[in-house]
């Protein structure tokens, strides 16, 4: 951790896939003055006092990056230095141990759960039919953990994801919302968490949990 | 408890000016969008439409450096459409902050454009722009067609056909417009809407012909639109965000308060 003097540094790791730049706008709007950076370089991310690991598109394409560059080693070194982690959408999926998109793709069996489709035929208890994607803003229900400070329960994120994540251990479950079911929205694990929706996109609900994720000390 | 329907205030960009406003009146600066997009993400919106209208090439530079900064100050999704032609203007505007890209023309000279831009970039940032208009008589069975340059040119495509196509072809979003109504402040064509809306697992927005918050209410009931688009409502102050959702709220619309 940097002294009090010296500004914090953020990763956010990019490993070629999607816009990182919204994540990186959003905590540096939040961070005070931290130095947030966009990198895949394993040496940059080693040094930085905080990492992000998003991800937008297809699993497959992201694990395929993940492990060809690299990244799964970077993501377990930042985790076992007990620095705070912090995992967006498909960053989140790609920690679980598998994923039913594009017919089957292995995750990085840090967290444990599986990832599962919610179906070209997807309704609500009322027979309505529901849109796939689930895109737009749902109510989060949270479960105490230091990020949900200064946020309402129930609060409403910004979500755009075809896939959710089922299997979930029940102490690893931080937060759930209901399309059709309740599904696992958020995971914590000591240092790491991971949410489903984009804080980035999620107005004030989604600033304070980045803000809360900048001032984060996990317990060692 | 679900998902809640979205409330997506659009502006119109011009060389960097909001232009677009109500039609009666001459074209009129509805402001910097920077200053209004913030002042919508304030009251509560769930969404910002940036549609670049600008026509030159310098135009297109203004544009990207008005993304950047909006990206910069307001923290909902935003999606910039207008000029998408090619996966490079797909990057340059998701590098500028963009969260999606509307495609509309080039979606329909080249649909395979479409299929590109959602296997490259994920159907999540890829929405197809419809711009249809009713071409069955009274007494015929309700059809719509695609037009383009600004509901002039006819294309001979049906769009609910067309609508299924785009999904089929990795569109994660159908922003619909419909060219009978915009401007007219009658409401959404609701027809159009629900037959699309019916036809598709991807969301749908409606757009074109809102002038009172009853429209709102009756594009997500009756034509089942999970998104509702309005420009002029909005800019020149005859309602807020926040009086449009609790209108929709107290119509039992389940929106984001």
């Amino acid at each position: 951790m940097s002294s009090a003097s010296q500004p914090q540094t953020i990763a956010v790791i990019d490993y070629g896939m999607g816009n990182l730049h919204s994540a990186a706008k959003a905590i540096e709007h939040v961070s005070d003055g931290a130095n947030v950076i966009i990198t895949g370089d394993p040496e940059l991310i080693a040094q930085a006092d905080r990492v992000v690991f998003p991800g937008v598109g297809a699993i497959r394409d992201c694990m395929a990056e993940i492990l060809g560059r690299g990244v799964d080693k970077v993501v377990h070194q930042a985790i076992d230095a007990g620095k705070p982690v912090l995992a967006i959408c498909v960053g989140m999926q790609a920690l679980l141990n598998s994923s039913e998109e594009n017919n089957g793709v292995d995750g990085l069996g840090i967290l444990s759960g599986d990832v599962r489709y919610f179906g070209e035929n997807h309704r609500d208890s009322a027979g309505e039919k529901l849109k796939v994607p689930h895109m737009g803003w749902n109510r989060v229900s949270q479960v105490a953990h230091p990020l949900w400070a200064g946020i309402e329960d129930n609060s409403y994120f910004y979500f755009v994801h075809s896939y959710y994540v089922d299997h979930a251990v029940p102490e690893q479950i931080a937060g759930s919302s209901h399309y059709g079911f309740d599904f696992t929205v958020a995971l914590s694990a000591g240092n790491l968490f991971a949410v489903q929706f984009h804080p980035e996109k999620s107005a004030d609900a989604g600033l304070q949990l980045l803000r809360n994720f900048c001032q984060w000390q996990p317990a060692p | 408890m679900s998902l809640a329907k979205r409330i997506i205030p659009c502006l119109d960009v011009d060389k960097g000016r909001v232009v677009k406003g109500v039609k009666f009146l001459d074209i009129r600066d509805a402001g910097d969008p920077v200053e209004i997009a913030k002042r919508y993400d304030q009251q509560g919106a769930d969404e910002i439409t940036f549609l670049d209208i600008t026509a030159s090439s310098e135009g297109r530079d203004t544009t990207v450096h008005t993304v950047e900064k909006m990206a910069s100050e307001v923290f909902i999704p935003l999606t910039v459409g207008g000029g998408i032609r090619q996966c490079d203007d797909i990057r340059l505007m998701l590098n500028a902050g963009a969260d999606k890209v509307a495609i509309n023309t080039a979606a329909i000279f080249n649909p395979d454009f479409v299929k590109e831009a959602a296997s490259r970039f994920g159907s999540q940032c890829i929405v197809v722009a419809i711009d249809a208009k009713q071409v069955s008589v009274a007494g015929e069975t309700p059809r719509w067609e695609i037009f383009t340059h600004g509901g002039r040119k006819p294309t001979g495509i049906d769009a609910v056909e067309w609508g299924i196509k785009m999904a089929e072809y990795g569109a994660g979003e159908i922003l619909l417009t419909s060219m009978d109504q915009d401007g007219m402040k009658n409401g959404f064509d609701l027809g159009v809407t629900r037959a699309i809306s019916d036809a598709v697992n991807i969301p749908i927005i409606a757009s074109g012909g809102v002038g009172n918050l009853q429209h709102l209410v009756d594009g997500v009931v009756e034509g089942k639109a999970d998104a509702v688009l309005a420009a002029s409502i909005f800019h020149f102050g005859e309602y807020t965000v926040p009086e449009a959702k609790a209108f929709m709220r107290a119509q039992g619309v389940d929106v984001r308060l």
